[in-house]
């Protein structure tokens, strides 16, 4: 077996030196009447061209982004991924390390952590960013958790625009701890900002946006921050990193902690995850802050080193009281993220924004003049991504243009029952002029 | 060592920026750009562009791979952390999981269009319920401290669904710190469970606390002294005739692929560690994947959607009204399972079998050639990892930190250190089954000569490592004035 290295005379050779018979002698302390007295029923084990043949035909029942040309979005995008990244990602000192426990044997993954945390401070306008969570969707459930913690306040208000599957996992980490979420509506696709204020007081921990939100729109954020600081309560605000080149920093808006679904910073879309959950605050945060967190310092000769710090907030160390629970994060793909942003650099983030923006502009315009068709919130701003009605059940639109391999977008009906009839269209740098016009070209056919 | 012939290296990305720089390639706006940003309040806009760096390509691919250099991984180094389960990741994994088919799907893509991908999840569930011994298997946790979180979760809602109030969940003293504070973020009262000096359960101490408030009992098999439980089975048999539900925290599961299994042992819940048993990349710190198996009692309880069969099609079942909710954003770790997949189908059953049975060979071999020059800290045989302790060397004023900075310089990875916390000075040492008779000798051998430097030569092992890219760090500086993240020198 190849990745077995022991042969039969190694084996007996280290028998010998143990002093035991068999490596069955080894397992004396498992109860023999809980022994496993037949092989696992598994399927029989392929060699590696077997295995890729098996692989390559469920990988072909998929419609992924390259065969097939995308407009999903909610959640997860599209954006084009630059080639050094896997490349410098598969780097096996990188791949196959371990959270840096020894610094001393650590610095390259230690070191980009801490290009992260500064590259994503920097984005969000927060004063400090942590090494990563499991995924947006954590990242905003973790945050609700910091601000109960900060202000001992036991009520969540969210805007009725937070991603419907964020505001789920929120619920479950808040089942625990018995926090209570309290959902305000956005029936113009944005935050109704007087209900807001009627949901917001003092018994408020935190308010929740997302902007854009989930269906495309842009929150006001300075007016959500007003709101909530009035109360007493966090502004949590919920961002797409990738979005930031163009879209002002949250933090400029009076947010008090940012988290966000990283994906968009070249991580691939992989069917869900792994992604990349961004959680960055304000500094008097920092003590709450979950998961992992790199500082500088420096080594005996006074060199500049870096180190995993802070640990008296994590699990490993502060135990039934640490801020969270996390151990594992998501180094890589915050690596990945760190190497994106780095290539895109200053200006490239601001041309990516640009060109989604001005794509997803042309591609509402083109798709709203489709006969029957309209946009949902007309009134609302938005960035990459908007809701459509359709003359027609968006599912059975998105199967008929799914014969054309085109993946119109997300039908909104299984989110939200009132938007049974709207399609949710994103748009990203890669999607061509063509392209859009050929998705208008199919809906039309499709709705007519 | 990797960088021995290389200069020093101290640069961070933003100190090879230079303005005007650049790295990436963009296409010509084919559809009009100017009137897009005038369509956006102008309050919304970025003001000031963000201060990412301005550097070529070259400059992000020799920057990233030094920064790589400055790493041990398991493709250059042995990395005998313990409970980590640092064992080879097959390369043939990355590729599969980089099929355009996995790696570049949509999440939202319909189901009848991402049939191959609900059939890989459907599959893969099933064979980790088989090799675990349980019902049924919920990929969707992230890594493995939500696997835990799901886990309590649904064995709290469990106790609800029959009207019992339960309010306690014991863990023992030798626990990963995972496992109080998941239990605690569920709303739960943790009371810590006495080892005895081997690490094993105190049975008398559990049976002291076992009662109708508590809700369940959360053990590492093999116990993190790298001991099998022998008791095990009267434990979970006890915590039943209490009402508690038995979880067990699957670590360590390397240890035992068809030799036992949670769901024989008589456990309600376990969860999986992809990234551990199942050679998904650690990356530096994740990601991982922590997918969790229960009973047919637990069942109706699994997180939101269950990839569901019906006849030849898959599909995402969100219909569970007893369910404890979501946890992932989506539908789990989907490119570690790929990974994970591939290698079960790669393995087999005998293959399986073979990996505990090597892991333990490799975990009893070290031990044996090290017991003579530190102590042990519980008797063996062990399975698949063994807890030493530094205790003598303590005596030269040589710590099991100053064993582990010394092992850098010999040309290994640090055990894992200081854990299980019941253990004075503790070296934990998890070998893997990947790795040969000679890399084992090669570690024993720099075992034996830091045994021996510390009756002999302590200067060189307070010094160390003196190898690696930096020195000893300062970590009271660090944590005394956090500095995390840079800014330009004013």
């Amino acid at each position: 077996m190849r990745y077995l290295p022991n042969t039969a005379d190694n084996q007996r050779v280290m028998l010998e030196t143990i002093g035991a018979g068999s490596i069955e002698d080894l397992l004396v302390k498992v109860p023999a009447k809980v022994r496993l007295s037949r092989p696992l029923a598994l399927p029989p084990a392929l060699a590696e061209s077997d295995l890729v043949a098996e692989l390559r035909g469920l990988a072909g029942r998929n419609a992924d982004a390259d065969g097939w040309v995308s407009f999903l979005g909610g959640g997860a995008y599209d954006h084009y991924v630059p080639s050094p990244i896997d490349h410098l990602i598969s780097r096996g000192e990188f791949l196959t390390a371990y959270t840096p426990y020894q610094p001393e044997a650590s610095q390259g993954t230690l070191r980009s952590i801490y290009e992260y945390q500064t590259m994503i401070a920097e984005l969000t306008g927060m004063d400090v960013a942590n090494a990563s969570m499991y995924d947006g969707a954590s990242s905003l459930a973790e945050a609700v958790l910091m601000a109960v913690s900060a202000t001992g306040r036991r009520e969540v208000v969210l805007a009725g625009g937070v991603h419907p599957l964020h505001r789920r996992v929120t619920a479950t980490y808040c089942s625990g701890p018995a926090v209570r979420l309290r959902d305000v509506p956005a029936p113009a696709g944005v935050l109704d900002l007087e209900a807001a204020q009627r949901a917001v007081n003092g018994k408020t921990a935190a308010l929740v946006v997302q902007t854009p939100n989930f269906y495309g729109c842009l929150e006001d954020v300075a007016a959500a921050a007003d709101l909530a600081h009035a109360a007493g309560a966090v502004l949590v605000v919920s961002a797409d990193p990738v979005n930031l080149g163009v879209l002002e920093a949250p933090g400029r808006l009076g947010a008090d902690i940012v988290v966000g679904e990283g994906q968009g910073l070249g991580v691939p879309l992989s069917f869900g995850g792994p992604y990349l959950g961004v959680l960055a605050a304000k500094r008097e945060f920092v003590r709450r802050l979950p998961g992992r967190l790199v500082g500088a310092t420096v080594d005996l000769d006074g060199r500049r080193g870096f180190v995993l710090t802070l640990q008296t907030r994590e699990q490993h160390i502060r135990r039934a009281r640490a801020t969270s629970n996390i151990c594992t994060n998501v180094a890589l793909c915050a690596l990945m993220a760190t190497i994106y942003m780095a290539t895109l650099g200053k200006r490239g983030l601001v041309r990516v924004g640009e060109l989604a923006m001005a794509k997803a502009r042309y591609a509402a315009d083109r798709l709203a003049a489709v006969p029957g068709v309209a946009l949902r919130f007309p009134e609302a701003p938005f960035f990459k991504e908007f809701a459509l009605r359709l003359p027609r059940p968006p599912d059975r639109v998105v199967a008929r243009l799914a014969r054309e391999r085109i993946l119109a977008g997300l039908p909104l009906k299984t989110f939200d029952r009132r938007l049974a009839d709207c399609l949710l269209v994103a748009v990203t740098e890669k999607r061509t002029k063509d392209e859009i016009d050929a998705l208008a070209a199919a809906l039309a056919k499709a709705v007519a | 060592m990797p960088y021995d012939n290389q200069p020093e290296y101290d640069r961070l990305v933003f100190e090879l920026s230079s303005p005007g720089r650049e790295a990436f390639s963009l296409p010509e706006p084919d559809v009009p750009v100017e009137g897009a940003r005038a369509r956006i309040p102008a309050g919304y806009l970025r003001r000031e562009p963000a201060a990412l760096p301005e550097v070529s390509e070259l400059d992000v691919v020799r920057h990233y791979s030094r920064l790589s250099q400055m790493n041990y991984g398991i493709d250059t180094h042995f990395y005998p952390l313990g409970s980590c389960t640092m064992k080879y990741n097959p390369r043939i994994n990355e590729d599969m999981a980089r099929l355009p088919g996995f790696g570049r799907l949509h999440p939202l893509t319909p189901a009848p269009h991402a049939q191959g991908a609900l059939a890989l999840m459907h599959r893969l569930a099933g064979m980790l319920a088989e090799i675990s011994g349980m019902d049924a298997v919920s990929l969707q946790p992230a890594a493995g401290a939500q696997g835990e979180m799901a886990g309590v979760l649904m064995i709290r809602a469990y106790h609800a669904a029959r009207g019992e109030r339960r309010t306690k969940v014991l863990v023992p003293d030798s626990a990963h710190g995972t496992n109080p504070a998941t239990t605690a973020l569920a709303g739960y009262e943790v009371i810590e469970v006495k080892s005895t000096p081997s690490g094993e359960v105190e049975v008398d101490d559990l049976e002291r606390h076992l009662g109708p408030d508590v809700a369940a009992f959360m053990i590492t098999v093999p116990n993190t002294l790298g001991n099998f439980e022998p008791r095990i089975v009267e434990i979970t048999e006890r915590c039943h005739a209490h009402g508690a539900q038995v979880y067990m925290d699957g670590a360590n599961l390397n240890a035992i692929l068809g030799i036992t299994r949670p769901g024989d042992l008589g456990f309600d819940v376990c969860h999986f560690n992809l990234h551990k048993t199942f050679t998904t990349p650690h990356g530096g710190g994740g990601p991982g994947a922590g997918p969790v198996g229960v009973k047919a009692h637990l069942e109706p309880f699994l997180p939101v959607p269950v990839v569901t069969k019906d006849g030849e099609r898959y599909g995402l079942d969100w219909k569970r009204p007893k369910s404890i909710g979501k946890l992932h954003g989506f539908w789990g770790n989907v490119g570690m399972l790929v990974r994970a997949y591939a290698y079960i189908r790669t393995m087999g059953a005998e293959g399986l079998r073979a990996v505990s049975d090597n892991a333990v060979l490799n975990a009893n071999y070290v031990m044996k050639r090290l017991e003579g020059h530190y102590d042990v800290a519980a008797a063996g045989p062990c399975m698949h990892e063994c807890v030493l302790s530094a205790r003598r060397q303590k005596k030269h004023g040589v710590s099991a930190m100053d064993v582990a900075k010394r092992l850098l310089d010999l040309g290994f990875y640090a055990p894992s250190t200081y854990f299980p916390l019941i253990v004075e000075e503790a070296l934990m040492v998890e070998p893997t089954e990947t790795e040969s008779k000679e890399t084992l000798d090669a570690f024993c051998d720099a075992m034996i000569r830091i045994a021996r430097e510390a009756e002999t030569d302590v200067s060189v092992i307070h010094a160390a490592p003196t190898t690696t890219p930096v020195r000893r760090l300062d970590q009271a500086r660090a944590a005394r004035e956090p500095s995390l993240r840079w800014r330009p020198e004013a």
